[in-house]
């Protein structure tokens, strides 16, 4: 139970872990959308490249980011297999209805080439920001937001707060489950339904209690004199140095880049 | 100088929805009176259910009487405006630490508090700093809590208080939940805040061991002021402490058990090493 890391920080002082977290969201954001504008297979490789170099760059063991793929190896290998088989065009290989064409290869490539590449990219994101710093760019990049009474400030609290209490909840799972199987609870035995049912006497108290540690928060931060986002300040200043601009560009000589890859080259998905 | 000033209160817990005769409705304080001083360390002392958390609350204006008055610096806790002008002079310490730590990560939590004041932050820096350092939490400013101990947890949540810089902090029970080790700790906290910053000091306990060291002890039973005075002037009334099934600590029981043995005692010790001098010059 206390395996599952929250946020997956991995603290560090690469230079990815010491530039500004909003510029990393930012540039996270814009290589989601250059991984989808990849259309021939220059421009993937160039992505595919800078996704590799940025893994590097983050000093975090690799053994990190094979562990986030595995998670999601299943879904790469089904959309991959669904992609090979429904390409159109000459079919190069069939078998009954299966037929496997040059285009169905093409779209299963870049399938599973995007998806690795998106799955690294935002795995450096998370593992080099603390969930603290990502919560505060958030707060601070959805700014803007407030014109449209959005409550940018109450979300980022409410993150904040989450991010406290799930290691303290996870806990408290944990010790519930040895009470209940104290008094033979039994919840390792029988079908899955009945395995279910038997997380019930586990839930409800781990409900109450949780609410009741939201009573408790809300006084202590009431005491502590929180009266929301107005007039509040903050500890930490995040500021934009030389490195955030620097790597921001870079970004986006990439997205030229590919762009040009994208305009001269011919095009091998759609 | 009185810093607090409490006068009369009366507090019930009632459900303002339902038809209930008030007579029905037991109060939680009871005419409760009493003062604390500028700098003054108070012990407010009782079973669970004697009324003594509910009056934690009153002094920040968490909670206002029914009838009655509390007087912070001059202040009514009942005028609305001035809420946080009363909570930030006044800090609460709560009993379970898990519950009153708002960030992942210690400074950051400590920080809380000046931050809803709206500190310049370079100001919030300097005062998280002196708070972690005041509370010896200093070089675990950037764990998160839950890798922490009980003891320093609590001890966290203390700095947190005094970040805001406040005249007076109240805990509320601060000890009863830790192992003995946190609770030396957090006692030891308390103290040196006391006597080296001169903060004035209310703590809420029923461990009648922490409240010897007292400057004063107030005695809740039934929501009613039993007794007060020095801590030698409480614990010296055995027989009423313990009609009231309340304890007095164990070196004075000792004393008090001797003296009612005939051994030649005086004065009724607090401190066991007070004791052990004296029982030697009996035994002489």
């Amino acid at each position: 139970m206390r395996e599952i890391a929250f946020g997956q920080f991995y603290p560090g002082s690469s230079l990815l872990h010491k530039l500004d977290p909003r510029a990393k969201i930012i540039m996270l954001i814009a290589f989601i959308v250059l991984v989808f504008c990849t259309a021939n297979y220059v421009s993937l490789a160039v992505v595919a490249a800078s996704v590799l170099g940025i893994v590097l760059l983050s000093e975090v063991p690799l053994r990190m980011y094979f562990k986030s793929l595995k998670m999601i190896i299943v879904i790469v290998l089904i959309t991959s297999a669904l992609n090979l088989f429904y390409g159109t065009g000459e079919p190069i290989w069939q078998w009954g209805v299966l037929k496997i064409t040059l285009s169905g290869i093409n779209n299963a490539v870049f399938v599973s080439a995007r998806i690795i590449c998106l799955i690294l990219i935002s795995s450096v994101l998370t593992f080099t920001t603390s969930p603290n710093d990502l919560t505060d760019a958030i707060e601070r990049l959805l700014k803007p937001l407030t014109v449209f009474h959005v409550k940018v400030h109450e979300i980022a609290m409410m993150m904040t707060i989450a991010l406290r209490f799930v290691p303290l909840l996870l806990e408290e799972t944990d010790k519930i489950m040895a009470a209940q199987k104290a008094r033979g609870a039994d919840m390792e035995s029988g079908s899955l339904v009945q395995r279910i049912k038997a997380l019930i006497p586990v839930l409800i108290p781990l409900f109450v209690s949780a609410f009741r540690r939201a009573y408790e928060l809300a006084v202590a931060m009431e005491c502590r004199c929180y009266q929301g986002g107005q007039g509040r300040t903050r500890m930490k200043i995040l500021k934009l140095r030389k490195r955030d601009y620097l790597s921001c560009a870079v970004v986006i000589i990439l997205i030229v880049g590919v762009v040009l890859c994208n305009v001269f080259l011919p095009q091998t998905v759609r | 100088m009185d810093f607090i000033t409490a006068q009369n209160l009366v507090f019930r817990y009632i459900d303002e929805d339902e038809q209930v005769n008030t007579a029905d409705v037991k109060n939680v304080l009871d005419d409760v009176s009493f003062t604390v001083k500028k700098g003054e360390f108070v012990a407010l002392l009782g079973h669970n259910g004697s009324g003594k958390s509910t009056i934690s609350k009153h002094l920040n204006a968490m909670l206002l009487p029914h009838s009655g008055k509390v007087y912070v610096n001059s202040i009514d806790t009942a005028d609305e405006d001035e809420d946080f002008t009363v909570r930030r002079m006044v800090g609460l310490v709560l009993q379970n630490p898990d519950n009153q730590l708002v960030a992942s990560v210690v400074e950051e939590d400590v920080a809380f508090g000046p931050e809803n004041l709206g500190v310049e932050p370079q100001e919030i820096r300097v005062r998280v700093d002196n708070a972690l350092k005041a509370v010896d939490m200093y070089e675990y400013r950037n764990q998160p809590p839950h890798k922490l101990s009980g003891g320093q947890k609590q001890r966290v949540a203390i700095a947190g208080i005094i970040a805001m810089e406040p005249s007076c902090v109240v805990l509320d029970e601060p000890t009863a939940m830790l192992d003995p080790k946190g609770r030396e700790e957090v006692m030891s906290t308390i103290k040196k805040l006391n006597k080296e910053q001169g903060i004035t000091v209310v703590l809420i306990t029923h461990y009648m061991d922490e409240a010897v060291d007292a400057d004063r002890v107030i005695v809740m039973d039934d929501g009613k002021v039993l007794t007060e005075g020095t801590p030698q002037q409480v614990f010296s009334q055995v027989e009423l402490l313990k009609r009231h099934r309340l304890d007095v600590p164990q070196v004075t029981e000792l004393c008090y058990k001797l003296k009612a043995r005939g051994v030649d005692i005086d004065t009724l010790c607090l401190h066991s090493n007070e004791c052990i001098e004296m029982l030697w010059e009996v035994l002489k």
